[in-house]
């Protein structure tokens, strides 16, 4: 019991450390790391909730794939550093986190303040085959057979549409793949050069 | 632990998520915010889940982990479009369909 507790004062803390250090530090890259951070503590939270299969999905595919796709996107466009506080932002930018302070009270009142008497113990009685992969295949495969098959086409989808959106467009300029004769009787007659070899 | 620990912790996560989404301006930053929210959303359904000992709240989280993970590779994708097509990598300068 004792060490359930510490096991939760540990992860809460990494996850909201990892939290507040992807929304305060200024660069993307670093921000990423401190979401995988966040995601790591977050799957030991899942383990501490018998949640087993999320919690090795969450490390497999979040902290994995999803973060290494993240990684070389800032890569690629070249994370600068964002100012956290622009010059040119407006009296409104003020408004932002004051309006999630608001809104956490809000949610911490209706935590507090909820009826739901279950919420003060530690959960209802549950075997140790609870959030097993061997569990969530049988739901997955059974009760929810529908949702399982809309959430591979979503998937399926998702990678169509990434393909479509990020692949490389022909500029209006540019000349075409295939030169016919009249390209080369048009255009200006060589002159010899390494330049053009290359070029 | 108490399952309220949990909701409570969830809802710490949600709200810096929520501040990031509303006083960053790098599109990818944004984006790192939503799944904060996203995941703080995750927990909370697990610990219910855990809370009535029904396993179905886990199938929950497990489709919206699917759906966080469509909403990232979108997101990418259209940023690598903005960066491809020369246009500022910032929200505020992204304003054409305000109207």
């Amino acid at each position: 019991m004792f060490f359930e507790q510490l096991l939760f004062f540990i992860a809460g803390g990494g996850a909201i450390a990892g939290a507040v250090g992807v929304v305060l530090l200024r660069n993307p890259f670093y921000s990423v790391l401190a979401l995988v951070a966040h995601l790591i503590s977050l799957a030991v939270l899942f383990l501490l909730l018998t949640a087993a299969f999320l919690a090795a999905a969450q490390v497999v595919v979040y902290a994995g794939a999803v973060m290494v796709l993240y990684v070389f996107v800032v890569a690629y466009v070249g994370g600068s550093d964002d100012e956290l506080r622009p010059e040119t932002a407006g009296p409104l930018a003020a408004i932002g986190p004051i309006f999630a302070a608001a809104l956490l009270i809000e949610l911490v009142i209706a935590v507090v303040g909820s009826g739901l008497t279950l919420l003060d113990s530690t959960g209802a009685e549950v075997g140790d085959d609870f959030g097993a992969p061997a569990a969530i295949g049988d739901a997955l495969l059974t009760k929810f057979l529908l949702p399982f098959e809309a959430a591979s086409f979503l998937l399926l989808i998702a990678a169509v549409g990434a393909v479509v959106l990020a692949r490389k467009r022909r500029g209006l300029h540019e000349p075409p793949d295939a030169l016919s004769v009249a390209d080369v009787l048009r255009s200006e007659p060589p002159t010899g050069s390494q330049k053009e070899a290359i070029g | 632990m108490d399952i309220s620990w949990f909701i409570v912790l969830s809802a710490f996560i949600f709200c810096i998520g929520a501040a990031g989404v509303m006083t960053r301006r790098s599109p990818l930053v944004i984006l790192l915010c939503l799944e904060l929210m996203l995941n703080a959303g995750n927990l909370a359904l697990i610990a219910f889940s855990r809370m009535v000992g029904n396993v179905e709240g886990q199938i929950f989280a497990l489709i919206v982990m699917v759906v966080a993970a469509c909403e990232v590779v979108i997101g990418l994708g259209i940023i690598v479009a903005m960066y491809r097509r020369k246009l500022p990598i910032d929200v505020d300068d992204m304003a054409e369909l305000r109207g």
